[in-house]
C-alpha cells in the first residue's frame, strides 16, 4: 500500500496566524511563571494596596495559596464545563469531600497525613464516580440539577452533623499534633504555598494533557456535537464519566491541601455558592483555555478577599451611603463584574487581549502609500 | 393522632411553600427554557419589600388590613423585579441556554448581597398579625396559624393559575408553547410577551411565598431564598417541567416526606430522604410525574 501525501493547503497570508516577536520565547513562559512564583517567598518586596504586608510575610503567603488552590480548582471545573460541556452544580462536593475527608481521619482517627491523604483523594474519586454514574443518566439542565442536589445532601450531612464527626455550623478544626512540622505554625506558611503551587502545577499540567490526547478530543466533540460522537460509535456516557471522575478526583486533591491551609473545615465549602463561584471563574477567566480558568479562580478568591478591605477603607466610606454598602460587599461587586462578562466579553479575561489587539490595529492611523 | 395530624398539616404548610416557589420555575422553564436561580431573589424581594412596608408605608402595618396592604406592596415590587430581569438582562439572550443561566446564577449572588448589604446579614423580627401566632385545634392537633395561611394561599393560588391557562387567551399560548415553541412562533404569535408574563406570574408567586414564608418563620433574611430554591429544583424535576399540577403533587410529596422523615427519624434525614427520591424518580421516570406538558 503506497501513502500519497496530500498537497499541501493553500492558506491565504492573512489567515495564517502571524509571528509575533515572542513566538520562540512563548512556550518557556508557563515555566518562567512557575520559577517566578516558586522563589517568591524569598522577596520582601511590599507593594502596598496591593497586600498588606511585604510578599513573603505569612498572611500574603497564605492569601496567595488560597488564590493558588482556587486556580486549580478552576481549572479542574473547566474540565468539566469548558472542555466537556457538562453544567455541574455539584463540583463543590468533590472539594469539600477532601476538605472534610482529611480533617476527620486526620483530627477523629488519627492517622498520619499521608495515610489521610491517600485515603481522601481515592474516597472522593470513587464518590465521584458512583455520583457521576447516577447523574450523568441525565443530560443538560436536569444535569445541573441533580448534581445540585446530590452536593445539597453532603452540606446537609455536614451541617447535621451526623455521630458527631463534622463539627457541625461550627466546622471542625485540624488536629495539628499529628501533621508533620515543616506544615505547621505560621513559620511555615511558605511550605504550605509551595504545596499549592505545586497542586496547581498538577492540575495544570493533567488538565492540558487530558486536552490534548484522544480522550481529550473525544470530550471537545461532546462539548460541540453530542450526537455526532454518537454516530462515530464512541459512548457519550463512558467518556462524560471519565472526565466528572477525574474533575472529582483533582478537587478533592485541592481540599486536601485547602485544609492544611486554612487549619480546619468549616461548612460553607459545601455550599452551592461555591459551585456558584467556580463558575463565576471559569467564565471570568475564559471557558475552554489554558491559563483562562486559573487565571480567573486566583483573581476571584484575590478580589473576594481583598474587596472586603476595600469596601471598608476610607475611600468606599466617604461615598454616600446608596454607593458605599453594595460596594462593601464583595459578592455584589463580583457578581455584577460576571453578569457583564457574560453579555460583552464571553470568552473570559483570555479573549480580552486579542481584542484589544484588533481594537488598536483599527483605531492605528492608516499608512501612508 | 394528634401527632399525625400535626405533621401532615405542617408538612402541607411547607409543600404549600415549596409550590409557591417552584409553580413559576416549572412555567418558565417549561416556556423559556430559562433555569432561573435568581428566583430566590424574588422571594427575598417579596419578603423584604412586605417588611419594609408594614414598617414604614402610610396604612400599611401588621395587622389587619394593614398586613394585606403590606402583602401586596412585596407582591408588586417582586412581581415588578421579576419583570424587570426579564426584559433588561433575560430577553437579549434567548435560545442561549447556558448564557441565561449565567446570568441568573449571576444576579442571584449580586442580589442576595445587594439585600444583605441594604439590611443586613442578621434575620429580621417580621411584624406578622397576632393572630397568626396562635394555633388552631383540628382533630386535637394545635396546628400554628401561619401554616394553615401557606396551605390556602397556595390552594388560591393553584386555582387561580389553573384558570388562568385554561380559560384566558394567554393561558392558551402559554400551554401551547410549553409544549411546541417553534409551533406557537410559526402560527404568528409573539410569544416573547408571554415569556414576560410567565416571569410576572412565577415572581408574584415567589414574592407571595416570601412574604407568608416570613409570617411562618417570624423572620426574614438575605439568604432565605437559596435554601427554598433547591428544594423548590428538586420539586420542579419531580413534578415534570412546565406542569403546574405536578409541581402541586412534587411539593405535596416532597414536604410531607420531609416532615414525617425528619420527625420519626433523625433530623436531617428526611432531606437526604427527598433527594433520594429525586434519584428514584429520575431514573425511573426521567420527564417527571406530569412529563413536559402544561396540565391545566
Amino acid at each position: 500500500m503506497t501513502v500519497i501525501d496530500a498537497p499541501r493547503a493553500q492558506v491565504p497570508d492573512e489567515l495564517s496566524p502571524q509571528r509575533g516577536r515572542w513566538h520562540r520565547v512563548r512556550p518557556f513562559l508557563p515555566l518562567v511563571a512557575l520559577v517566578v512564583l516558586a522563589i517568591l517567598p524569598y522577596s520582601t518586596i511590599s507593594l502596598p494596596g496591593i497586600f498588606e504586608g511585604p510578599v513573603n510575610s505569612p498572611g500574603t503567603l497564605q492569601l496567595l495559596a488560597i488564590c493558588l488552590i482556587f486556580g486549580g480548582l478552576a481549572a479542574g471545573y473547566d474540565l468539566l464545563f469548558g472542555r466537556t460541556g457538562m453544567l455541574s452544580f455539584g463540583h463543590a462536593l468533590y472539594f469539600a469531600a477532601g476538605v472534610y475527608g482529611t480533617d476527620i481521619l486526620v483530627t477523629r482517627a488519627g492517622l498520619p497525613l499521608w495515610q489521610a491523604a491517600l485515603l481522601t483523594v481515592t474516597g472522593g474519586t470513587i464518590l465521584a464516580a458512583l455520583l457521576g454514574a447516577v447523574a450523568l443518566r441525565t443530560v443538560g439542565i436536569a444535569f445541573a440539577m441533580v448534581t445540585l442536589a446530590f452536593a445539597q445532601v453532603g452540606a446537609i450531612l455536614v451541617a447535621r452533623d451526623f455521630g458527631g464527626l463534622t463539627g457541625g455550623e461550627e466546622g471542625l478544626p485540624l488536629d495539628v499534633s499529628g501533621l508533620p512540622a515543616g506544615l505547621v505554625g505560621v513559620t511555615n506558611t511558605v511550605n504550605l504555598y509551595w504545596l499549592a503551587l505545586a497542586y496547581l502545577t498538577l492540575v495544570v499540567f493533567v488538565v492540558h494533557r487530558v486536552s490534548g490526547s484522544p480522550t481529550g478530543r473525544v470530550l471537545a466533540g461532546l462539548r460541540d456535537d453530542e450526537r455526532r460522537i454518537g454516530v462515530l460509535g464512541l459512548d457519550p456516557y463512558r467518556y462524560k464519566l471519565v472526565a466528572f471522575t477525574l474533575a472529582g478526583g483533582l478537587a478533592s486533591a485541592g481540599g486536601v491541601v485547602y485544609v492544611l491551609i486554612v487549619g480546619g473545615a468549616s461548612p460553607h465549602i459545601t455550599s452551592s455558592e461555591l459551585t456558584l463561584s467556580l463558575l463565576v471563574m471559569v467564565v471570568l477567566g475564559g471557558p475552554g483555555t489554558r491559563w483562562g480558568p486559573v487565571l480567573g479562580g486566583v483573581l476571584y478568591m484575590y478580589l473576594d478577599h481583598r474587596l472586603t478591605a476595600f469596601g471598608t477603607s476610607d475611600a468606599v466610606d466617604n461615598l454616600p451611603a446608596v454607593l458605599s454598602r453594595p460596594l462593601s460587599q464583595p459578592l455584589f461587586v463580583l457578581g455584577t463584574v460576571f453578569i457583564l462578562a457574560v453579555y460583552f466579553f464571553p470568552g473570559g479575561l483570555t479573549s480580552l487581549a486579542p481584542r484589544l489587539t484588533h481594537l488598536t490595529r483599527a483605531l492605528r492611523p492608516p499608512r501612508r502609500r | 393522632m394528634g401527632t399525625v395530624i400535626l405533621l401532615a398539616l405542617t408538612g402541607l404548610g411547607l409543600a404549600a411553600l415549596y409550590f409557591l416557589v417552584a409553580s413559576g420555575l416549572s412555567l418558565v422553564f417549561g416556556l423559556a427554557d430559562v433555569l432561573n436561580f435568581a428566583h430566590g431573589l424574588f422571594l427575598g424581594v417579596g419578603a423584604y419589600g412586605t417588611w419594609w412596608a408594614a414598617g414604614n408605608l402610610p396604612g400599611a402595618g401588621p395587622d389587619g388590613f394593614g398586613f394585606v396592604l403590606a402583602v401586596a406592596f412585596g407582591v408588586a415590587a417582586g412581581t415588578l423585579v421579576a419583570i424587570l430581569v426579564e426584559l433588561v438582562l433575560i430577553r437579549p439572550l434567548y435560545s442561549r441556554t447556558i448564557e441565561q443561566v449565567l446570568v441568573t446564577v449571576g444576579l442571584s449572588l449580586a442580589g442576595v448581597a445587594l439585600l444583605q448589604a441594604t439590611w443586613g446579614a442578621d434575620a429580621r423580627p417580621f411584624p406578622r398579625p397576632d393572630w397568626t401566632r396562635q394555633v388552631t385545634g383540628i382533630f386535637g392537633a394545635q396546628v400554628p396559624n401561619g401554616g394553615l395561611l401557606l396551605i390556602i394561599a397556595a390552594v388560591l393560588v393553584l386555582g387561580a393559575i389553573l384558570a388562568f391557562l385554561r380559560w384566558t387567551r394567554y393561558g392558551l399560548v402559554i400551554r401551547a408553547g410549553v409544549e411546541n415553541r417553534e409551533m406557537v412562533t410559526a402560527l404568528g404569535i409573539d410569544v416573547r410577551k408571554a415569556f414576560t408574563l410567565v416571569f410576572a406570574i412565577g415572581g408574584a408567586a415567589a414574592a407571595l411565598a416570601g412574604a407568608l414564608g416570613g409570617v411562618y418563620f417570624g423572620t426574614v433574611s438575605p439568604g432565605q431564598g437559596g435554601s427554598l430554591l433547591i428544594f423548590a429544583f428538586i420539586v420542579v424535576v419531580i413534578g415534570g417541567m412546565g406542569s403546574v399540577v405536578g409541581s402541586a403533587y412534587a411539593a405535596v410529596v416532597v414536604g410531607l416526606v420531609q416532615q414525617f422523615v425528619n420527625y420519626y427519624g433523625t433530623s436531617g434525614l428526611g432531606d437526604i430522604c427527598v433527594v433520594g427520591l429525586l434519584a428514584v424518580v429520575l431514573l425511573l421516570r426521567p420527564q417527571g410525574i406530569a412529563g413536559k406538558v402544561a396540565t391545566a
